[in-house]
């Protein structure tokens, strides 16, 4: 056989194989991301059909959506809810889910048990969880005001005070992330080769500075992508939000993605909604590009 | 020894408070799902409900179609699950083992699409789906198993780590393509499979914006949907959507306690949403 003739041999071959994945790729990505691109130019009302004669002219308008929404004040009150969001959020979970990691690295009896309790929250639907959740804060009733009152603090409305609300949902998402980046964590210590704590016990290295000089930079890599799924999370927030405020009070809880759903869903300003999920798009790859061109600077590979 | 045992002691009085932190809103959950609506607004509050009562779980059935939410999650989960698989691992078998002149910047372009949050299809996806009629059908969920670009990425980095050799040993004992990619990289593939399972069901389970979306008919809804559903019709009556909720997590909890092993591996697998 010849070169020529076994390369179209192979290709043949390959084509069943990746046939349902492009059909998948096409009808689920590709030709909506086209689509998207041309509804965010549109004012369409996600009513008259988009086949019809004339729909075109009627409803091009261009860059309006994105003008509209980068000259409103919306857009950056929700980029702000967002970072107070993450502001709060991000170190809380990594604490957290560090200490997790570092309790179940440590082999004792029960492991199994703990792993499983820190894990529950994980596997619960967020639909569910925020459920829970605002049950736990309702202000007279729920737990955690009651908890509070042991130790003589009167605790706030939570989701019903706009200053609350927010680190209501904070709350309520460490508790469900912690168990996930917890175990991922756990994962890259397990990782970390026992010959360097055991040259450290040598030089007499103490607890703290082990953990400072050994266990902190060899974790970087899983810190760092810990960090990358984190953010990507914490901007596409949503099943919460609904939930637990719906946005409120007095927007102090509106995301991008609970004003891409209402915009698309509740008020039909689908262009709208389709501009604002590209400005999503654009955050989110400018954050995960930065994100991979600062990794340099901290993240050690051995 | 005798400093060993009070390590031992700090050891397990940590991990136990921090796993009642995991588990009191829990603890609330089951709690207020035996007790009567009368018994919820009531000060003190009862942490164990004084007086339990069955009442929250009867009104759970037989308002809602809870068996049939249930059977809903679970054939689109299983679906869903299946469909990724073999579709992402066909795929991958192609970028991984084949040399064929485009598969390189298809790959790329998958990838890239990586990047891409599900936000943006889902409103013209929703357009496309309502024009061809596959609204309110489990086709709806299902069929964007087909393409995820995660699970064909994760199979590509297994399948690259399996030697040529074995490619090479079987063709020449006139093996096709078909026999190799079954009888050579699926077994091969199997703990990458089966970690995948695990998490893409689990995605399926918990997924609630896409459904959301796609599905308002009520013969057709998942367990999260359901649970919405209960969630607009008894907006403060907490033991029902608390007994609800305890409900919707049952399924998913003992397919976690059989299915640990892979949970615990898969974990960096199911880190992205593809």
């Amino acid at each position: 056989m010849t070169k020529k003739k076994k390369a179209i041999m192979e290709t043949l071959h390959a084509f069943p194989f990746l046939l349902p994945s492009v059909i998948g790729l096409f009808i689920f990505c590709l030709i909506p991301l086209v689509i998207s691109v041309f509804l965010s130019m549109t004012d369409w009302n996600g009513l008259e059909k988009l086949t019809s004669s004339g729909f075109f002219a009627k409803h091009f308008i261009g860059l309006e959506n994105y003008i509209k929404i980068l000259s409103g004040k919306e857009f950056y009150q929700v980029l702000l809810n967002t970072c107070y969001f993450i502001v709060l959020y991000i170190p809380l979970m990594l604490a957290a889910s560090i200490g997790i990691a570092m309790l179940l690295n440590s082999p004792r009896k029960g492991i199994g048990l703990y792993r499983i309790l820190y894990y529950i929250p994980v596997l619960t639907s967020w639909v569910a969880g925020a459920l829970i959740w605002r049950w736990v804060l309702s202000p007279q009733y729920g737990i955690m005001n009651n908890i509070l009152a042991m130790f003589h603090i009167t605790g706030p409305n939570w989701l019903q005070d706009a200053k609350w609300a927010m680190p209501a949902i904070v709350m309520a998402s460490v508790w469900k992330d912690m168990g996930f980046f917890g175990l991922i964590l756990l994962s890259g210590l397990q990782g970390i080769s026992k010959s360097y704590y055991e040259a450290a016990k040598v030089d007499g290295a103490g607890k703290w500075k082990q953990f400072s000089s050994i266990t902190l930079p060899l974790l970087t890599p899983t810190l760092f992508f810990v960090l990358v799924v984190a953010l990507i999370n914490s901007f596409q927030l949503f099943p919460q939000v609904m939930i637990m405020t719906d946005g409120g009070p007095n927007g102090a809880t509106q995301v991008m993605v609970e004003r891409i759903y209402n915009y698309g869903f509740r008020y039909f300003k689908m262009g709208y909604a389709a501009a604002f999920s590209w400005l999503l798009f654009i955050i989110i790859f400018a954050l995960t590009s930065l994100q991979l061109k600062m990794q340099k600077g901290w993240v050690h590979y051995d | 020894m005798i400093k060993n045992k009070a390590k031992s002691v700090l050891f397990h009085i940590v991990a136990l408070a921090v796993g009642m932190i995991a588990m009191i809103p829990f603890f609330w959950m089951v709690s207020t799902s035996f007790k009567s609506q009368g018994a919820l607004m009531t000060l003190p509050i009862q942490w164990i409900p004084s007086a339990p009562t069955l009442e929250a779980y009867t009104r759970v059935f037989s308002m809602f179609p809870f068996a049939r939410a249930i059977f809903n999650s679970l054939f689109i989960a299983v679906s869903y699950t299946l469909i990724t698989i073999l579709a992402s691992s066909m795929a991958a078998f192609v970028f991984a083992k084949m040399q064929i002149p485009f598969a390189n910047g298809l790959f790329k372009v998958y990838l890239a699409s990586m990047m891409i949050p599900t936000q943006i299809t889902l409103i013209p996806l929703f357009v496309v789906m309502n024009k061809i009629g596959l609204i309110n059908t489990y086709g709806s969920v299902i069929f964007p198993s087909l393409f995820r670009a995660f699970a064909v990425f994760m199979l590509v980095q297994t399948m690259k780590t399996i030697p040529n050799d074995f490619l090479e040993a079987a063709r020449i004992d006139g093996a096709n393509p078909f026999q190799i990619y079954r009888k050579i990289m699926m077994p091969m593939c199997a703990p990458t499979i089966a970690t995948l399972c695990v998490t893409t069901f689990m995605d399926s389970w918990n997924d609630y914006l896409w459904p959301l979306v796609m599905l308002s008919n009520k013969n057709f809804m998942t367990l999260p949907l359901a649970l919405n559903q209960l969630n607009g019709q008894y907006a403060t009556q907490y033991n029902v959507l608390m007994a609800g909720s305890l409900l919707s997590m049952l399924p998913i909890i003992i397919v976690y306690i059989f299915a640990q092993r892979y949970f615990k591996s898969g974990l960096m697998a199911g880190g992205i949403k593809g």
